[in-house]
């Protein structure tokens, strides 16, 4: 196959506008509505956009049309995932993936603030425990945090 | 074998802090189907969960299911889930061989009788028909499933060919291949269908069966219906197209540029059911209809001898000397104007076509 060069092809490098799939306009009535509901009665909402039908570029327009807010955090459990809030404040992106960096979640969260955020009150408990056993040794460095905790 | 130990203390040891734990049960709400909202009570109920004991029999099959399932690409949770159940039999992935394989299957089902999971991939040659068509250790199918089956909790047939009979069952079946359910009638069998089916639907029903400790609701092919409640048409990004009546008439055609709906080109999605449009293939990269190719119905009952894979659902079924009876068939479902339809422009595709001869090719290069 020593002649492929010589066949005419002509490649497209983009298609000549963008396909509008339309399938990310109908998201932001939903989170409207959880808005509502966390402005109401504090009524907090998830959505997971990896159970919706997006065709290519529906979700790049949802999170472009979402923007970007003041708070953004990293967490490093099971893998890393990134929070950051939207420019539409208590409306929360929550990317979740693996150690590998591939993606286990997409959630939108409407709340004041994410659950993966909050301190789990299990760990709250242990904390309390390892503090009174620190302040109990007297001094000296502070027993270092349990890795499985 | 069986471990005592619960899911969240196995989790804890394999170093998942409780954050981890929430994201791993919003991940496996995910996975499950179910809204994310689900994750504490998932958190919750996988902190109690035991080990169960899997015993997994490969029967007439490609190994295919058990690839989708070990070459899924999100390894974290589909490798919690596989960690967590106690897989004592699984000849493919197995290092045991010959008679210490089967030692260990025999121990595991004598161990855990009455609680296994059995999980099933590959059709089998009925009571009828050859044992000799598909043996293990000298064992036939139909015996060792049977065996199997007496002390098994639940079975779940994973894949098309478990399911359904799959290619080995499709005309004209020369093995005599039966599915699961065509055996099993005494005790529950799930059928996660698919050529291969998506590899998060088989940790699905695991997890499920994981975190509530029993079987989930199921449709009336046996499937669960968290993952085959929907059509594929239903959850297909290109539905808008549908509903508009933008069609791709061929594979290349502005319609297909422009990602149209592929219903005239053969797909099989409005009356398939499967996760596919949601869930997606290759750690969520995509899926055959957003490659451009239209769904085969692949998890459906028979869907090797539904007519062509490329032939519209509205075409008439079967070959030409049939035509006029499918015809009358096909029509009866959706009108003969449309199978009249698909024959004009299938008629019109042949006359436009321009083919290109391998001597013509080899010219030009």
């Amino acid at each position: 196959m020593s002649g492929l060069n010589g066949i005419g092809l002509v490649v497209e490098d983009h298609p000549s506008q963008p396909i509008e799939w339309d399938n990310a306009l109908p998201i932001l009535h939903e989170i409207r509505h959880g808005l509502h509901r966390l402005s109401g009665g504090g009524e907090p909402t998830l959505i997971d956009l990896h159970a919706l039908p997006f065709g290519p570029g529906d979700e790049e327009r949802l999170l472009e049309l979402l923007g970007r807010g003041e708070v953004e955090a990293d967490i490093d459990a099971l893998g890393p995932t990134r929070v950051w809030e939207t420019a539409f404040p208590g409306v929360w992106l929550v990317d979740h993936r693996n150690a590998q960096g591939e993606r286990l979640a997409l959630h939108i969260e409407i709340a004041s603030v994410p659950e993966i955020l909050r301190s789990q009150s299990e760990d709250i408990a242990d904390a309390l425990t390892r503090l009174d056993a620190c302040i109990a040794a007297g001094a000296g460095a502070p027993n270092p945090p349990p890795t499985n905790a | 074998m069986a471990a005592s130990k619960t899911l969240g203390e196995r989790l804890r040891e394999h170093g998942v802090s409780r954050r981890g734990f929430l994201k791993f049960c919003a991940a496996t709400a995910s996975m499950m189907a179910l809204p994310p909202s689900m994750a504490p009570a998932i958190a919750a109920a996988l902190e109690k969960a035991r080990r169960p004991s899997v015993i997994w029999l490969s029967f007439q099959e490609c190994t295919g299911c058990t690839e989708s399932l070990t070459r899924s690409f999100s390894p974290t949770v589909e490798d919690l889930i596989l960690d967590v159940i106690s897989l004592d039999y699984h000849h493919t992935l197995q290092a045991a061989a010959g008679h210490q394989a089967e030692a260990a299957r025999e121990q595991a089902m004598k161990e855990n009788h009455g609680e296994y999971l059995l999980i099933v991939d590959g059709s089998l040659p009925g009571p009828d028909a050859n044992p000799g068509y598909s043996t293990i250790a000298g064992i036939s199918n139909y015996q060792m499933l049977k065996e199997a089956v007496a002390g098994a909790k639940a079975v779940v047939a994973v894949g098309t060919c478990a399911a359904f009979g799959g290619l080995p069952a499709a005309a004209p079946n020369p093995s005599g291949a039966v599915s699961v359910m065509d055996i099993v009638k005494d005790k529950p069998v799930i059928n996660v269908s698919g050529c291969p089916p998506v590899p998060m639907v088989i940790t699905g029903v695991l997890a499920q069966y994981l975190v509530f400790g029993k079987l989930p609701e199921l449709d009336e092919y046996h499937r669960p219906l968290a993952f085959f409640g929907q059509s594929i048409h239903d959850r297909c990004y290109r539905r808008p197209f549908y509903d508009k009546g933008l069609f791709a008439e061929s594979f290349d055609d502005e319609g297909a540029r422009k990602g149209w709906c592929l219903y005239r080109l053969g797909c099989k999605g409005p009356s398939t059911y499967n996760a596919c449009a949601t869930m997606r293939w290759n750690s969520g990269t995509s899926w055959p209809v957003e490659s451009g190719h239209p769904c085969l119905g692949c998890s459906e009952p028979k869907f090797w001898d539904a007519g062509g894979f490329y032939a519209p659902l509205s075409a008439p079924l079967g070959s030409p000397g049939n035509t006029l009876l499918a015809a009358g068939i096909a029509g009866a479902v959706v009108g003969g104007a449309a199978a009249a339809m698909a024959r004009k422009r299938a008629a019109k595709a042949e006359t436009e076509r321009q083919p290109v001869k391998i001597d013509e090719l080899e010219q030009k290069l």
